[in-house]
């Protein structure tokens, strides 16, 4: 970042940290753990009406007419709408910034709708179970299209096709090719690529698949939209990004941007699931109809049917390498199935890529990457944002790579992997002339990781072999995110001084369990010198918050955090001003320490709450708001090692974690007990992503697996010996040094798996999730003995 | 609508329920919001209470079923404002993130903890098997898991004082 930051971090970095670095609990634990009614589904007001969504028996029809008559004459149901009822504005519902990278192609209710589940039409009634009753009794036409759900079916020539081009504004995406359903399309190189594979000594390509993944955040999406007062309509929603969906709620229902107020009340969960606008234009629209409070909170099977998901991918790796164990080409194709629209295809299809290849040094790059339309469910954004699809991929065709040429694999990755100076490779941009660098690496302990977690696993130490027919075996992967978008970040706060020298913290921020909330009160404390309980975060409102792009692409405790830094900064610098009057002395010389102004020689005897009392109240009256924000420029990645070991019955086909050892490079810790929690959930997701977990599909487009019985996430007692390490090794650009720590975990499981399934039997398995009945399959088709333990 | 009563965490309750409603319903309906309705299936436990002596999936539960009974939610566990030893240590160790499946958890491992002797510590083992059922799509449960091995050295330090 700039200058000014650079020095006053080392300012505050003088002695010893008061809240910064502690494990501090969260400021809001004690609501959590005493049942307070904090989450959107817990909400409700006075002549409060239900909604429910009347969703499509096809995966691809016309919607020529809604009959509402007879649920409308159930006693207690008040409205029926459906797409003639509303505004016909195409947007995304994808929560990026404006303007987003993403064809308008979607509308709040669809006059065609295109996958199995859509919302046809909407019911608002006395209760939830009058609501569904009222379900059952509308009418509703449907003229019966050809549907397709395959990417490999939905790009040929002749099928059905999804979407027409969008109309083109300018500075907006369009549909890259609708009559082959290609929603978003990325091609990529950097280097000379047919040089460099043909500097190799062997040119290897493997092709990896991976599986349609769901969210399962415990707290379903919901919305509460009512009208105030002043005739705004509110929505208090389960959202990551409350300022993006106001302004897409404003496009999506026709309505001014002023008119409309979004709070985040306590999100239970989101992991991208709720990065986007869901059920918000739907709540709205029933509200405005009726001019009464509605609430519209999905049942858990649609969650899983009709909310979002990961985009499947189908990737194909290339690469070239030389005998002694160099890569000189690395090239990726991914195509992903982003369902019924765009939403985010086009950035998680360039993700894939960019978020992934850059892992290591080669003397050139190739990335193409394809999001196709078909009759599914709508993929979105999901922690990893395609870096997790990327990885299985990547890392796994590293391991392959690595036996080839008969090397250990850590000592592979060691020989290749990204250093501390340069640029990344993959994230060059098109400038003046030609590709101008993006984001520097600008800190690295991959090392660091690596050997504390070959160390831990016992990486290399020659292990007894198994007799029987369960057969033990070593994993690893490495993988980087980012924190935040380079240049594309915004994110702040205002920090207002009270009467008692506390402050209140209001941020655009969303906590979804991440933690921010707390992270961000500990980053105000310490740069304000008082303690935590002075601190009292609001967030997110957005009439009352600066803007904030939400929680997503780890950006949070990077960019918001540096905006909350500079805010604290900016209120200390308006406080001692005001002291050092009242003192008659030099701002310069003083300085705030556990709620007290301290001069050259100790105490002044003020304290904040003093210097409040006479802004407020007495000779200099003012209110201090202390006002902070912050942009990328940077994104340094965040490294992380993974090692598991694992156990394989061959009989049964079952993979069993034995243990899991996760290293993070997190460049500091503001608060360690909940970054390793951060690392602890993403691995747990990926545990499920590497072995159980698949949303599946009959041939018609219907979900078969639409809850937790078939739908497998791990359960405590799934779980392996879990070891997770936080590498401190502070980063030049992050405020106090900090990288982020929340998605990156989840990339590592399920190559470290792979490798580890490879490593015990000598089964390569390319396809996710890596079930019993793959490994029994595998098994049977394999000829020759296990490959020897890694050197 | 039939009337019930029941006690919630220590307070006589007079309640109309539906012939169909659930105790989870009801209980909701009733402003405990405490409890969770996440899957309404019986495969998550955010929506644990405990009716008796034993935790039950309250999605499950017909109302009229806890007609008479004893239940304790989430929101009973504090005694007048002192936490129990069990949120305490899910604050301590971070056991809630996003906190949607807290009070099933808490529900869960307080009627653990209190169906067994303090005096015998549980394994990890144990704490996982009692807990299997609960989902937490946050933690990866390594910190849940320990805030109740950590309660349960805090009740056991808690019962020798008292009977030493
Ligand atoms: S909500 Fe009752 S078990 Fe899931
Ligand atoms: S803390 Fe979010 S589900 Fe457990």
């Amino acid at each position: 970042m700039d200058n000014l930051t650079l020095e006053q971090d080392q300012a505050t970095s003088e002695g010893p940290f008061a809240v910064f670095g502690t494990s501090a609990g969260r400021v809001d634990g004690r609501g959590l753990v005493t049942g307070a009614p904090v989450y959107t589904v817990d909400y409700e007001m006075p002549g409060m009406l239900h909604a429910r969504i009347l969703r499509s028996p096809h995966p691809h029809a016309r919607v020529l007419l809604v009959d509402p008559a007879q649920a409308l004459a159930l006693k207690g149901v008040h409205k029926v709408l459906w797409w003639k009822d509303l505004p016909q504005v195409p947007h995304t519902t994808s929560g990026v910034p404006h303007p987003e990278p993403a064809p308008y192609d979607t509308c709040a209710l669809n006059s065609t709708v295109r996958y199995k589940g859509e919302p046809v039409a909407l019911i608002a009634a006395e209760s939830e179970a009058l609501a569904d009753q009222a379900l059952k009794l509308v009418r509703v036409e449907y003229e019966v299209l050809p549907a397709v759900f395959e990417i490999s079916e939905a790009v040929k020539p002749g099928a059905p096709q999804l979407h027409t081009q969008v109309e083109i504004i300018p500075g907006f995406k369009t549909i890259y090719d609708p009559a082959h359903n290609i929603a978003a399309h990325g091609e990529y190189e950097f280097g000379d690529v047919e040089a460099a594979f043909s500097a190799a000594d062997l040119v290897i390509e493997r092709h990896y698949e991976t599986p349609t993944m769901c969210h399962c955040a415990l707290e379903p999406h919901a919305s509460l939209a009512f009208l105030d007062a002043y005739d705004r309509l509110n929505v208090v929603t389960s959202t990551q990004v409350p300022f993006h969906v106001r302004r897409q709620l404003a496009r999506a229902l026709d309505l001014p941007l002023r008119r409309i107020r979004i709070t985040k009340p306590r999100v239970g969960g989101g992991f991208g699931g709720k990065q986007e606008m869901v059920l918000e234009p739907l709540a709205a629209a029933l509200a405005l109809a009726t001019r009464r409070p509605v609430r519209l909170v999905l049942p858990r099977n649609e969650e899983f049917s009709a909310s979002r998901v990961r985009h499947a991918a189908s990737i194909t790796m290339r690469a070239g390498i030389t005998r002694d164990g160099k890569i000189t080409a690395l090239e990726m194709r991914a195509s992903t199935n982003t369902g019924a629209y765009a939403s985010h295809a086009d950035t998680v299809a360039h993700a894939i890529g960019h978020k992934t290849l850059g892992l290591y040094r080669a003397q050139a790059y190739r990335y193409i990457g394809d999001a196709v339309y078909t009759n599914r469910p709508v993929a979105g954004a999901f922690r990893g944002y395609g870096a997790t699809q990327g990885y299985f991929a990547l890392e796994s065709f590293i391991d392959e790579l690595a036996w080839q040429i008969k090397l250990d694999p850590l000592e592979f990755r060691r020989r290749n992997h990204t250093e501390k100076g340069g640029f990344d490779p993959m994230d060059y941009h098109p400038g003046l002339n030609g590709l101008e660098p993006g984001r520097s690496i600008t800190s690295c302990a991959l090392p660091e990781c690596l050997e504390q977690g070959a160390k831990l696993i016992g990486w290399g130490v020659p292990r007894p072999v198994d007799k029987g027919p369960v057969k033990r075996g070593l994993g690893m992967a490495i993988c980087m995110q980012g924190s935040g978008v380079a240049k594309m970040e915004l994110g702040g706060a205002t920090l207002k001084l009270n009467d008692d020298g506390s402050f209140n913290l209001l941020t655009g921020a969303t906590d979804i369990g991440q933690g921010s909330d707390t992270v961000l009160s500990q980053i105000a404390a310490e740069v304000l010198g008082i303690s935590l309980e002075n601190i009292i975060l609001a967030s997110a409102d957005t009439d009352l918050t600066v803007m904030d792009y939400g929680a997503y692409a780890s950006s949070t405790t990077y960019i918001t955090g540096m905006g909350v830094k500079r805010a604290a900064e900016d209120a200390r610098r308006q406080i001692l001003a005001v002291a050092a009057e009242m003192c008659e002395t030099d701002p310069a010389s003083l300085s705030i320490k556990q709620n007290e102004i301290w001069g050259p020689f100790g105490k002044t005897g003020l304290t904040v709450s003093d210097v409040a009392i006479e802004t407020l109240y007495g000779r200099h009256r003012t209110q201090i708001v202390g006002k902070g924000d912050a942009t990328s420029k940077e994104s340094p990645p965040p490294f992380y090692a993974q090692f598991v070991e694992v156990a394989v019955d061959t009989e049964t086909g079952l993979v069993q974690l034995l243990r899991s050892v996760n290293v993070l490079d997190l460049g500091r810790a503001v608060n360690p007990a909940l970054a390793s929690g951060q690392v602890e959930g993403a691995v747990t997701m990926g545990f499920g992503y590497a072995l159980t977990e698949e949303l599946r599909f009959d041939d018609q487009g219907t979900v078969r697996n639409a809850g937790f019985v078939d739908y497998k996430v791990f359960s405590p007692l799934d779980m392996p010996e879990m070891q997770t390490v936080l590498v401190e090794d502070p980063d030049p650009t992050g405020p106090f040094g900090l990288k982020s720590a929340g998605e990156v975990g989840i990339n590592g499981p399920a190559p470290a798996i792979a490798n580890a399934i490879f490593n015990a039997t000598g089964l390569r398995l390319r396809s996710l999730p890596m079930t019993p009945g793959k490994v029994l399959e595998g098994l049977e088709n394999l000829t020759g003995p296990a490959p020897d333990a890694p050197a | 609508m039939i009337e019930m009563n029941l006690e919630v965490n220590g307070r006589e309750e007079n309640w109309q329920v539906e012939p169909g409603e659930t105790l989870l319903e009801a209980l909701r309906r009733y402003h405990f919001k405490g409890p969770k309705l996440v899957c309404g299936t019986g495969d998550c436990c955010a929506c644990t209470v405990v009716v008796g002596t034993k935790s039950v999936c309250s999605c499950c539960l017909p109302a009229l079923k806890a007609d008479g009974q004893k239940v304790v939610t989430v929101e009973g566990l504090a005694e007048e404002g002192v936490l129990h030893p069990l949120q305490a240590a899910f604050i301590e160790t971070a056991a809630s993130q996003c906190g949607f499946c807290t009070p099933g958890f808490l529900m869960r491992s307080y009627s653990f903890l209190k169906n067994r002797n303090p005096a015998v510590l549980p394994t990890e083992v144990e704490v996982r098997k009692a807990l299997a059922g609960n989902i937490c799509r946050c933690t990866g449960y390594v910190k849940p898991v320990e805030a109740v091995l950590k309660t349960a050295r805090v009740m056991q330090e808690k019962a020798r004082e008292q009977n030493g």
